[in-house]
């Protein structure tokens, strides 16, 4: 499963893991808005932003062929505008659609694989991320692990009894969806309960977040310069 | 002596209709560990959610000498901690160490203050170890120290625990015994397990239907209700040997 595999990353040791959450949140959104308002992708401007995303990946000693291959899973959605630009004749606008997006869901990906997610819903959440998201995220997160598993086990379950006809086995799965959608709403149940039990009264605090270091901030400094530097002289030759 | 759990004359219905608790009277002092028995249903778990005003059904019950209504519900969570019996349910937080904080930090301790609390805690059940860990990455039976951990850092004066050796193999729950009888607090063990519960308690209290029907030193109600897994004398054991 992806958030299996995404997880081990977030647990190694690189340059990346040991920079703070928040400044690999703020070099992650530069990045992007340069990507986003750089007008026309030229070759060689989508290469300079695909070599800055390849140093993210390499920093974070993360697989460069693996992430390379899951940041291809938001193609088939942006796949389908940039059908419509090629349609509407409009073909360097539907290749920078493409490009633009592999790019964003890598350079995601980097903040993901070198981040675990308690650190980085911490570095959202002191950006001003609202609390509720970050917890619905958190919880959401956290139980996927127990449904899946619980999915798992059906499934286990069901091949043990045999597969049956297509139709039969459709109609299974449809049960078990029904079973697992239950189940997880009588453990949302049990889960506020055990929260009441401990004081919860609907706010949640939490332990107090790490301080930014003197390294964080030439890192953040190196890498908005570099982001800076590569969308401005994009925007002049773009002029020229 | 005072009681620090009172019940009196308590009743549940559940919304389906089905009667949960008729009548259950019971009383648990300081320093006691009481096993309460009885089968699937019986109304164990239902009786004990209602010690922390996870459920109000009709009569009396009191802890540490505040009755159970929803003006001391905050102080009563204080002086009880509830064990559950799926720890995934109450291990809700990214990391073994803000979970276990969750509670000081609900009873408005500083971030400061409840890391300490948390510490010590998990130093309690020994697995400071683990304190940055995912708890989905933890055996078993560390996710039910963990989930003890949580519920000591509340520093409580009685703990409840509702089947805590479910998924738990025989070592754990060796240790999970060891670590339970080194702690003050009086404490309610609901449980299937008269092994166990023999390892911790010396009186215990039999549920049926609802209602409390023995109260007792432990031997004579696992005697006298047969509270011992086996095969029964119609059942083979298994094939004999030849010969």
């Amino acid at each position: 499963m992806h958030h299996v595999v995404i997880e081990n990353w977030s647990r190694g040791a690189s340059l990346l893991h040991a920079r703070d959450a928040r400044v690999k949140v703020i070099l992650l959104l530069a990045f992007l808005v340069a990507l986003a308002t750089t007008p026309r992708l030229t070759p060689a401007a989508s290469a300079c932003y695909a070599a800055l995303a390849i140093a993210g990946i390499l920093l974070g000693g993360l697989p460069l062929g693996s992430l390379l291959l899951r940041a291809a899973i938001v193609l088939p959605f942006t796949a389908t505008f940039a059908v419509f630009s090629l349609i509407a004749g409009d073909a360097p606008r539907a290749a920078g659609l493409l490009v633009k997006s592999y790019l964003s869901a890598a350079a995601v990906l980097v903040l993901v694989g070198t981040t675990p997610l308690a650190k980085l819903l911490r570095g959202l959440e002191s950006l001003g991320a609202p609390r509720l998201l970050t917890l619905v995220v958190q919880f959401l997160y956290r139980y996927l692990f127990v449904i899946s598993e619980q999915a798992q086990h059906m499934r286990l379950a069901a091949l043990c009894r045999g597969s049956g006809p297509r139709p039969l086995r459709f109609r299974a799965a449809a049960g078990a969806i029904a079973v697992l959608f239950a189940r997880s709403h009588q453990r949302a149940e049990g889960i506020h309960q055990a929260m009441l039990a401990r004081g919860f009264s609907g706010r949640t605090e939490l332990l107090s977040s790490t301080r930014i270091g003197l390294r964080d901030l030439l890192f953040l400094g190196a890498g908005l310069s570099l982001v800076l530097a590569l969308r401005t002289s994009l925007g002049v030759l773009w002029n020229l | 002596m005072e009681p620090l759990i009172e019940v009196r004359g308590l009743r549940f219905r559940y919304d389906d209709g089905t009667l949960a608790l008729d009548g259950v009277d019971f009383q648990l002092f300081p320093g006691e560990t009481v096993a309460l028995f009885g089968r699937n249903g019986s109304g164990k778990t239902t009786f004990v959610h209602h010690l922390n005003g996870l459920l109000a059904g009709e009569g009396f019950v009191s802890v540490c000498g505040l009755q159970v209504e929803k003006r001391n519900l905050p102080a009563v969570r204080r002086k009880i901690g509830l064990v559950f019996q799926d720890s995934d349910e109450q291990l809700f937080m990214p990391t073994v160490i803000e979970d276990v904080a969750f509670g000081p930090l609900n009873r408005g301790q500083d971030t400061t203050a409840a890391m300490e609390t948390a510490s010590q805690a998990l130093r309690d059940v020994g697995l400071e170890a683990l304190a940055g860990r995912a708890p989905y990455h933890l055996s078993a039976g560390e996710k039910k120290r963990v989930a003890l951990a949580g519920i000591l850092a509340m520093e409580p004066e009685i703990l409840v625990l509702d089947e805590p050796t479910t998924f738990l193999d025989p070592p754990a729950q060796r240790d999970l015994a060891a670590l339970l009888r080194r702690l003050p607090q009086a404490k309610l063990v609901v449980t299937h397990d008269a092994r166990f519960a023999r390892a911790l308690a010396r009186r215990a209290v039999f549920f049926e239907k609802g209602r409390i029907v023995a109260d007792g030193p432990i031997d004579e109600i696992v005697d006298r209700f047969q509270w011992v897994p086996g095969t029964t004398s119609g059942e083979a054991a298994g094939p004999q040997p030849a010969g």
